[in-house]
């Protein structure tokens, strides 16, 4: 087996768990719900088959919802993550070089980098979810707040497990 | 024929996106219908153990105020036990259990999406079945949806297909209860007839009229009307007895004249 292969598993399962068992049931000031495996989307290897880059952001997204009852959003905005990713990818860093099979981290897009990546698509996960949620465009402006709050939030949990992962790997 | 395989495999990663949004979507629609969601059943026995390895150990940290719950359910029970039994006439003295509870303990719960459900450690080897009456010690907590082996799901009260029959506890007035998706301490009172009165603090108890709960469950307490634009009917604002976001243990309520009843009603559309 594959190193890399082994080493996003434990972090798939990682982060799953932490999402079903611990943030899906912490809900901040009553209504911001952090969703930490995303970070697991983020971090897959920018070279990956895209056909499996789509089923893995689906079966992610379908796992959680499995635990959390509520068949089909998760799933819903997790691949529509995906979908996006190469966009923003190729839209912030046209000029970074990648390296076969690097991950985009904070080691190789730098902190800055990293935190507009990453919030533009937890933005775009959340901002899905939270209109699939309402099912409904009444409150267009007030949704559109939630979800850039909740984005926000989960964008700073996202960011200090990513520094606690690439910590780890410079160790290593 | 040949062109659409070609445009298909030009534009894969397109494809294959629109067909598994085009698949969550469905499951999304799919779980927007009471009867379909009676119909799939998302319980499992795997997500359900790993739910009720965490209660395991949550549990201990909240095991005091678990005691004191259960005590008040105690005395309470000692002062109603009249309730459960049927007593067609009082000359004659009939007495059968009309109700029968099982105990169980929750092992998940969510309050903040617009459907919300609860995973309890009961399912129908424990005799659970669909459509039973689930309530807290505090008051009325929703309706089993699914069962499996050992666990059972319940649409609890905030979901937006619950509605419920109540009654006002002080004059007997027929209502409907729903949630508006907003609060998970507040739900609706609707279809109050306008010449009703309705002050904050007043009881709103189960109608016993759907098979489901018995006469008198406390469901919540009258917080708010408001003034009618409607000419015939009022609503008003009500504060859940039961406290989501602190359940813990719960009773599966299981009607033993529910087949008698439902025999009577088909008969009668036969």
């Amino acid at each position: 087996m594959n190193s890399r292969v082994v080493k996003n598993s434990i972090r798939f399962v990682l982060l799953v768990l932490l999402q079903v068992l611990f943030f899906s049931n912490m809900h901040l000031w009553g209504y911001v719900t952090l969703y930490p495996y995303l970070l697991f989307l983020l971090l897959l290897r920018v070279d990956i088959n895209k056909t499996n880059l789509l089923l893995l952001g689906f079966f992610t997204g379908l796992v959680i919802d499995f635990f959390q009852n509520t068949m089909g959003m998760q799933a819903a905005a997790s691949t529509l993550l995906v979908f996006a990713r190469p966009a923003v990818l190729n839209f912030y860093f046209k000029k970074v070089e990648f390296a076969p099979r690097e991950e985009p981290g904070i080691s190789k897009l730098g902190f800055t980098g990293f935190l507009k990546y990453a919030f533009t698509l937890v933005f775009i996960h959340n901002i899905f979810l939270f209109f699939l949620e309402v099912f409904s465009l009444a409150d267009f402006f007030a949704t559109i707040e939630r979800a850039l709050l909740n984005s926000v939030v989960t964008l700073i949990l996202i960011m200090i497990l990513e520094m606690l992962f690439s910590r780890k790997k410079k160790g290593l | 024929m040949q062109n659409l395989l070609l445009f298909i495999r030009k534009h894969w990663f397109v494809v294959l996106f629109l067909l598994l949004e085009t698949g969550s979507l469905m499951l999304v629609a799919n779980s927007y219908s009471y009867h379909r969601s009676l119909a799939f059943n998302t319980v499992n026995d795997f997500t359900g153990g790993i739910f009720s390895t965490v209660s395991n150990i949550t549990d201990y940290l909240v095991l005091k105020e678990a005691n004191e719950s259960l005590l008040e359910k105690n005395a309470a029970l000692l002062n109603e036990q009249q309730n459960s039994f049927l007593i067609t006439d009082t000359g004659f003295a009939y007495k059968d259990t009309l109700y029968k509870y099982i105990s169980a303990h929750v092992v998940s719960i969510s309050v903040n999406h617009p459907s919300n459900f609860i995973m309890i450690n009961k399912g129908s080897l424990h005799g659970v079945k669909k459509e039973m009456g689930v309530i807290s010690n505090q008051g009325v907590a929703g309706i089993v949806i699914g069962v499996s082996k050992h666990y059972s799901l319940v649409m609890s009260l905030l979901h937006h297909n619950t509605r419920i029959s109540g009654r006002i506890k002080k004059n007997n007035f027929l209502v409907n209860i729903i949630w508006d998706t907003d609060d998970y301490r507040f739900g609706n009172i609707l279809d109050v007839p306008s010449h009703v009165e309705l002050y904050p603090g007043d009881t709103i108890v189960t109608s016993g009229k759907s098979m489901i709960f018995p006469e008198g469950l406390i469901i919540g307490f009258v917080e708010s009307s408001t003034e009618n634009s409607n000419v015939d009917f009022k609503k008003g604002i009500l504060k859940f007895a039961t406290n989501f976001k602190s359940l813990q243990d719960v009773y599966v309520i299981e009607n033993l004249m529910k087949e008698e009843q439902q025999n009577l009603l088909k008969q009668s559309n036969e």
